[in-house]
């Protein structure tokens, strides 16, 4: 839970406002991130692979990703994936270049290791370039305009919102509760203090939640939402969907005749 | 005297298991009044505005406003179109992601094109000295910012009257003095609820004081020269010659 709080949900794109795929229409790049996710799952050889992740270095480039942080990511989706990569080796069958005692790495398990590894590391660089970069509420008016569910889209919306509010009750309650000399330990009533923190935090978000509907409805709300238009694609959008279309087709074609 | 936008007649209110807050307050808002409310904590003033724009039930009396008799929520609609209710907490009522989505808020609801809507908003924040804004995230603003935003979603819907809950509180002198400047402009009528007395006194002339569930009809009082104000002064930076 406090992991959850203290993750901090606000956007991003200071640190990269003057990447060229900024500008282009978040729903287009939400489309392009699932489709170039798609084909690089599909993608089985390890040429086609490491295309595919120059590709998404490429995008990497164009939004500017800010290195030291993209990698820091990057590394810690491998070493999620750490294990898997050590025993695929030893135990897929097939011939040996290397034994540990009764243990042998087999040429086979290395390929499959490779192959996830690209996979992954690919997939998730783009997806940080194409998506990662878009702002939480524009991301989710891009959920709208791909014609997501509405409830889903105004959860997400309202979490975007409100999330930082809650993290300020939460860090207000935090301090006041330090102020206290409290210090967090295993001790039961270090416990049932924060059992009444989280209490507390649930309550007022409740009670914040009725006065927000509150002020809605002195709006005039009644229960229908009016989403901000959709600006039409513009050229560049078009251009840079229909390069970025073409160059995952080629990757899905040349594996489909390999 | 033109009718008056809000009467209210014998109204009580108590809230479940507790003391009643309310017990037979009589009042009128005439158009362009500005009155003020003031009362110790918990003596019902917010309770009170809440009524007039139908947010709780009254548990005795009537609610006249805009020349309608109101008791049903479908009743009360077109008076929160009418009597714009500012919130004591501004991120109560800015729920929207980004300014302008949420000052054309109002005004979509109130079944204007997104045109027209978008054309409302950005009149209303230039009015308020927020040109440029609109594409500003509402959660980044500063408090006193989120405050004049909130203002700008009220006053978007156009009304004949607002409801002005604590519109200083927690904010500092400057972004305070904005505000106020800025309340001063307005045209509309006003119910201000708040502690801060120097409000008072340059924006209402007519003042109510709210205690053992009554209205009280109160004045502003003052020594000249009597009582020393405490003011700031930095060396170089605020202050005035004495």
């Amino acid at each position: 839970m406090s992991a959850l709080v203290r993750a901090d949900w606000r956007a991003e794109p200071a640190a990269s406002p003057a990447g060229r795929l900024q500008a282009l229409a978040p729903e287009l790049r939400l489309v392009l991130a699932a489709a170039f996710a798609l084909v690089t799952v599909l993608l089985g050889q390890i040429p086609q692979l490491l295309a595919a992740l120059a590709l998404a270095g490429l995008l990497a480039v164009l939004a500017r990703l800010p290195l030291a942080r993209t990698l820091r990511r990057m590394l810690a989706l491998d070493g999620f994936m750490l294990p898997l990569l050590l025993v695929l080796p030893l135990s897929v069958p097939g011939v040996p270049v290397a034994r540990f005692g009764p243990f042998a790495l087999s040429v086979e398990g290395l390929a499959e290791a490779a192959r996830i590894l690209l996979t992954a590391n690919a997939t998730v660089l783009a997806v940080l370039a194409l998506a990662g970069t878009i702002e939480p509420a524009r991301f989710g008016h891009a959920c709208q305009r791909l014609r997501l569910p509405a409830k889903l889209v105004t959860l997400l919306l309202f979490t975007v919102r409100y999330i930082a509010v809650l993290q300020q009750e939460y860090r207000r309650l935090r301090q006041a509760m330090r102020a206290r000399a409290f210090r967090a330990s295993g001790s039961r009533h270090s416990w049932r203090s924060f059992g009444h923190l989280f209490g507390m935090l649930l309550v007022k978000s409740f009670e914040r939640a009725e006065r927000v509907t509150a002020a809605m409805r002195c709006r005039g709300f009644t229960g229908r939402y009016y989403w901000p238009e959709a600006p039409p694609l513009t050229a560049s959008d078009w251009r840079f969907g229909l390069l970025l279309g073409l160059a995952t087709a080629l990757l899905l074609a040349s594996e489909a005749l390999a | 005297m033109s009718a008056p936008l809000f009467r209210l007649q014998g109204v009580g209110f108590g809230y479940p298991g507790g003391q009643p807050v309310l017990a037979g307050v009589d009042f009128e808002l005439a158009p362009g009044e500005r009155v003020a409310l003031v009362g110790g904590n918990g003596a019902g003033k917010s309770t009170l505005l809440q009524l007039l724009v139908g947010l709780r039930q009254p548990s005795a009396g009537t609610i006249t406003a805009f020349g309608q008799p109101r008791t049903r929520e479908r009743d009360f609609h077109e008076v929160r179109a009418r009597a714009g209710l500012l919130f004591q907490d501004a991120d109560d009522q800015l729920f929207c992601p980004t300014v302008l989505e949420d000052v054309a808020f109002g005004p979509l609801n109130l079944g204007q094109s997104r045109q027209a809507a978008r054309a409302i908003a950005e009149a209303t924040l230039a009015e308020l000295g927020l040109a440029g804004f609109g594409e500003r995230i509402t959660y980044q603003l500063s408090g006193g910012e989120k405050r004049l935003v909130a203002l700008a979603a009220v006053l978007a819907m156009r009304p004949d009257a607002l409801l002005l809950d604590e519109p200083t509180s927690g904010l500092d002198a400057e972004a305070e003095q904005r505000l106020t400047e800025h309340l001063l402009r307005l045209k509309q009528a006003m119910i201000l609820v708040s502690h801060d007395l120097r409000l008072i006194a340059r924006l209402a002339p007519r003042v109510l004081l709210l205690q053992a569930g009554r209205l009280w009809p109160a004045e502003l009082h003052e020594h000249p020269q009597a009582q020393p104000e405490p003011h700031l002064h930095a060396p170089g930076l605020a202050g005035h010659e004495h």
